[in-house]
């Protein structure tokens, strides 16, 4: 592997170039960058999606976000969590909603969720392939509703590859917080079936989830309401996508229910 | 000189259209079919001169095959169609107009209904319960006025369009004497009859 590693140096300036082995180096290492970024867990429920985020608070003397730095919609029915260069990442979320808009305006119909995606991934995908420019340090978890699917759950990384999902996370610690979904997603804990088959949680089981695996990612520090962001994607009783980012209050109170789930959880 | 007119019914929409082809005073063919399918539960009546019709139904037809191939087999609904149809329409209007106008009827199953739109060749985008392009609006549209009802039949709205050609056949200038009749359902487009066969050479 070292060997392969210096060879490697010769091959990994450009990004439209493929290594001896077969592999593009500039990619791979877009998508080490994001291992750094804060965690992002995304849960498909059977009655909406639920974003779960960390925020990273890198100075005290820093304005108040007025505006998530992690949560973004892109269109009425979708909304996209970011994890990586936040600057990359902007011109990509205008390449979205561009798309979602235009797609609107041609057909009078909101996009349906996957050719949303798969715009965006082609787009980032040309910046492997053309131009000699850097890939886009970014990964997203995207999260939509349109009619033929219902709610869906995708994430994608700087190779332009995605996939759909339901439950995954990327950023820091990713494969600890994908090992706890493996084994929590559709157990009864956090869903209201005893059955063995596996069955999707409702929304607040998705929260209840998602914040356990954000404790178990940011490992070390508390588990805090201002550490976390919280987004939900449900339907209201008009059939209309409701986005929404939790209070503080609303957060806490979800952290406090997980709490009391694990200490019970510890006594019998 | 065209003559197109629709209905919609309950669960679906009829289409028809006159078949000749004819340049001033020389009629070129009676076999011609104005109604082109579009995907499988929809298709446009089309009115204009026939090199605008052909190339716009057929640049149509292929971008909506295109969609659904591009996009794992989602179909395009009724409404999108008809409003990607005026996009183009509107695009074309200030470079190169298609001299077309349409009526576009399809039928949905998520609402287990039909629906038919009017477009122009201003690529004005109307939906509406019956419609008729060129000349033949004069004679049909009082007729459908009168006749036409929520929740009407198939066997209703072809009765509708049976008057509606015999109302043509007898007070319109021009003799048209072939009509392309076409209903579009649940089970997708097809042909109900035609005065002349297109396929005939």
């Amino acid at each position: 592997f070292s060997s392969s590693l210096t060879m490697a140096r010769r091959y990994d300036s450009s990004t439209t170039t493929f290594s001896p082995e077969g592999r593009l180096h500039q990619v791979e290492y877009a998508i080490e960058a994001i291992n750094n970024a804060g965690t992002c867990v995304g849960i498909l429920g059977n009655d909406g999606i639920v974003m779960a985020s960390e925020r990273r608070i890198t100075s005290g003397l820093l304005a108040p976000a007025k505006t998530s730095e992690k949560t973004y919609k892109l269109c009425p029915h979708a909304a996209c969590n970011v994890a990586g260069l936040t600057a990359d990442a902007n011109i990509l979320i205008d390449q979205a909603r561009l798309r979602a808009g235009r797609y609107h305006y041609q057909y009078q119909e909101p996009i349906p969720v996957e050719q949303l995606v798969e715009h965006v991934c082609n787009y980032k995908q040309s910046y492997t392939q053309y131009g000699g420019l850097r890939p886009f340090g970014v990964a997203f978890l995207f999260a939509g509703y349109d009619e033929n699917h219902g709610f869906q759950l995708y994430q994608s990384d700087p190779s332009g590859n995605y996939s759909g999902w339901k439950a995954t996370v990327i950023g820091a610690n990713n494969q600890a917080g994908k090992s706890l979904l493996k084994s929590e997603y559709g157990s009864s804990s956090s869903s209201e079936m005893t059955d063995e088959e596996e069955t999707s949680p409702d929304v607040a089981g998705a929260l209840r989830l998602a914040v356990k695996v954000l404790n178990k990612t940011m490992d070390g520090t508390a588990a805090a309401a201002e550490k976390m962001e919280l987004f939900t994607m449900k339907l209201d009783e008009s059939g209309d996508v409701v986005h929404h980012i939790l209070t503080q209050k609303e957060a806490q109170a979800v952290i406090d229910e997980v709490e009391a789930e694990t200490a019970s959880a510890g006594d019998s | 000189m065209d003559t197109v007119f629709g209905i919609q019914f309950k669960g679906g929409v009829v289409l028809a259209a006159d078949q000749s082809n004819a340049r001033s005073i020389l009629v070129y063919q009676n076999n011609l079919d104005k109604v082109t399918k579009l995907s499988s539960h929809s298709a446009m009546g089309v009115s204009g001169p026939n090199a605008d019709m052909v190339n716009f139904t057929e640049y149509i037809a292929k971008n909506l095959a295109l969609y659904e191939l591009a996009n794992d087999g989602t179909k395009l609904s009724t409404k999108a169609q008809a409003n990607f149809c005026r996009n183009e329409l509107a695009v074309a209007l200030r470079k190169g107009p298609y001299q077309v106008n349409l009526l576009l009827g399809g039928y949905d199953e998520k609402d287990d209904a039909g629906s038919l739109y009017f477009l122009d060749y201003l690529a004005a985008l109307q939906k509406v319960p019956y419609g008729s392009q060129g000349y033949a609006s004069n004679f049909c549209l009082s007729i459908m006025d009168k006749e036409y009802r929520e929740g009407l039949t198939e066997a209703d709205a072809l009765l509708i369009i049976e008057h509606c050609i015999k109302e043509i056949a007898t007070r319109f200038l021009i003799n048209q004497p072939n009509f392309m009749i076409k209903i579009i359902d649940k089970d997708g487009v097809r042909v109900h009859s035609f005065g002349g066969d297109p396929a005939d050479t």
